[in-house]
């Protein structure tokens, strides 16, 4: 069958260029693990000044977790806040308390402030207010930044590369004559991109599912859901993400000028991904997120990793992503018409 | 003698590009089992016009046909061996990965795929060389592997983009008595040249020049008719240069 013969034929490219199967496996581990690390590298301590604070409320706050000096007069306890050495000091004058932070990171300012927040003492004497009970419909106390993000970045990842290289590689198909070669075999235009789709599918299919077991087994990342689903939305995003690099290949004449895409077509998806809060997004750009592949993936691979949900909740981004992929084969083969009319 | 069947013909054929025009008018038959050569100095159109014929590009006004069936078709397509003028190998594989994965288009497979693949790279002499990477081959070496890639499904028309480039005289001899094998064979060579002393070797010669047909006929034809004792010179009367 002609469509296996090309499937193979770019298997096997694949597997002889080393240094790329070595890109598209080991470059999305590596970032994650130092994802991982940066964000779930533990909480930040911070360093706060008492300044002159009565010892009787001392004695009531929870001092755990916080790095507390003392200082005799606001003034030292200033100069050490300039000087860095402390993020922020207390001080309670006419019996109100009042802080004074740094500010400048507002990670380390909002870090600060919760702290104290929870160690100042509740109520007065008496302390009667009855402990708020947190529940979680989704995620728990203990779900970092890193599982809120890891979904995102794992179909960000599985997109930008085959992206990239399925577009690279039909590019070399156009300029060293093989395309115009193919073309002039019985193969039909639709084989070529079938070819082009399952080779590089069964490509992705192990790539992500060395990736997603990774991040999931190794790092620990959240995984309510079934990995299957995890291995299905990565699959057909990277469909997407082939279809559409073929497609844009033809419209660069060499590598360099493909590399160009990236700030154009896959970085901006970033931001519609759900990385950053899609409802503080300006309305007048906020439309369009539904026009992004990684919008539909983001959202179902979060579906099925933090919240647990299953087909119920991501059909329609399965049908959205299918529906690129469907429009993205059909234009590429229109788009084949260029080189051979039959 | 018996009259020779027309196996390709080219009827009132032009292309052009946007005002750019590449061919004009051309009528032409080959007749099968001929050796035809098709000579022009570089950008005379000479690929525009085998193009047309391998289906890859359609002319603006005018049809051709290969076997009285009107290009493009894909039906054709398996009967018609073409061999371009780049190189269209896949360097990171080797020479027998390329073999096999051109023959399995044509639908060749098993026992019959690894015979033919012995039998093209006999006639090239690359046997020796069938596990090496493409991209340790030499240019000649590349310019040998694709015309056996174009021979692997035994085409009754082989339609070649100067085949000889870059091929040392030795080499070229020992290609054009491949195709006289091929010719007894009954297949039908269409072969574009710019060196005039290949051109010699041909059954018949189209000159081509600007996009238009300037002359058609066997090297001696051209030469009687013209008056002169080489086809270069030929060419050069037909051109329309002063003597």
């Amino acid at each position: 069958m002609r469509v296996f013969a090309l499937t193979q034929r770019i298997l096997r490219q694949i597997v002889r260029d080393k240094r790329t199967m070595g890109l598209l496996i080991i470059a999305p581990i590596l970032v994650l693990t130092m994802l991982h690390l940066v964000f779930n590298g533990g909480d930040y301590t911070p360093k706060i000044g008492f300044v002159d604070v009565p010892t009787t409320v001392v004695e009531q706050m929870n001092l755990e977790g916080a790095d507390v000096t003392t200082y005799s007069d606001e003034k030292s306890a200033k100069a050490d806040l300039a000087n860095r050495m402390i993020d922020g000091y207390l001080t309670i004058a006419n019996n109100a308390p009042a802080v004074v932070l740094e500010g400048s990171d507002p990670g380390v300012a909002g870090a600060t402030m919760k702290w104290l927040q929870q160690a100042m003492p509740t109520g007065q004497e008496n302390g009667h207010s009855p402990q708020l009970e947190i529940d979680y419909l989704h995620g728990s106390s203990d779900m970092g930044t890193f599982d809120y993000f890891g979904p995102v970045l794992l179909g960000f990842f599985v997109f930008f590369f085959v992206f990239l290289i399925a577009g690279v590689s039909f590019l070399r198909e156009r300029t060293t004559g093989t395309l115009e070669r193919l073309l002039a075999s019985p193969l039909r235009k639709w084989e070529i991109v079938m070819g082009y789709v399952v080779g590089f599918g069964i490509f992705t299919m192990i790539q992500s599912a060395i990736i997603a077991a990774y991040a999931i087994y190794v790092l620990g990342m959240m995984m309510e859901g079934a990995f299957g689903y995890v291995l299905l939305i990565t699959l057909l995003l990277a469909l997407t993400a082939l279809t559409l690099g073929i497609l844009l290949s033809s419209f660069a004449n060499n590598e360099l000028q493909m590399m160009q895409f990236i700030p154009i077509i896959v970085v901006p998806q970033i931001f519609f991904s759900g990385l950053f809060n899609l409802d503080t997004i300006s309305k007048w750009l906020s439309w369009v997120g539904p026009f992004t592949p990684l919008y539909y993936a983001a959202d179902a691979l979060r579906d099925i990793m933090v919240r647990g949900y299953g087909w119920g909740a991501i059909y329609m981004d399965i049908f959205a992503l299918a529906g690129f992929s469907l429009l993205f084969i059909s234009v590429n083969i229109l788009a084949l018409r260029k080189y051979r009319k039959i | 003698m018996e009259q020779p069947k027309t196996c390709v013909s080219i009827r009132h054929v032009s292309k052009s590009y946007k005002k750019h025009h590449v061919l004009q008018d051309i009528n032409l038959d080959i007749f099968e089992g001929e050796i035809f050569g098709l000579l022009g100095p570089s950008g005379a159109g000479k690929t525009t016009l085998v193009k047309q014929l391998t289906g890859l590009d359609t002319p603006t006004s005018g049809e051709s046909y290969v076997f009285q069936t009107k290009m493009p078709s894909l039906k054709l397509i398996t009967s018609i061996g073409y061999m371009a003028q780049s190189d269209a190998l896949y360097e990171d594989l080797s020479a027998k990965e390329n073999l096999q994965f051109f023959s399995s288009l044509y639908g060749l497979k098993g026992e019959k795929q690894t015979r033919r693949i012995a039998e093209v790279m006999e006639l090239v002499q690359l046997s020796g060389d069938l596990k090496r990477l493409v991209s340790n081959f030499s240019g000649g070496m590349k310019r040998r592997l694709s015309l056996a890639i174009a021979l692997l499904h035994e085409p009754k028309i082989l339609i070649l983009d100067e085949p000889t480039v870059g091929i040392d005289p030795v080499l070229r001899k020992s290609i054009w008595e491949a195709f006289y094998k091929l010719k007894q064979n009954g297949t039908t060579i269409i072969v574009t040249t710019h060196v005039m002393d290949e051109a010699g070797k041909c059954d018949r010669l189209g000159l081509i020049r600007d996009g238009g047909l300037i002359a058609v006929g066997t090297p001696d034809e051209l030469k009687e008719m013209s008056n002169t004792t080489t086809i270069e010179e030929a060419f050069l009367v037909y051109g329309g240069a002063k003597k």
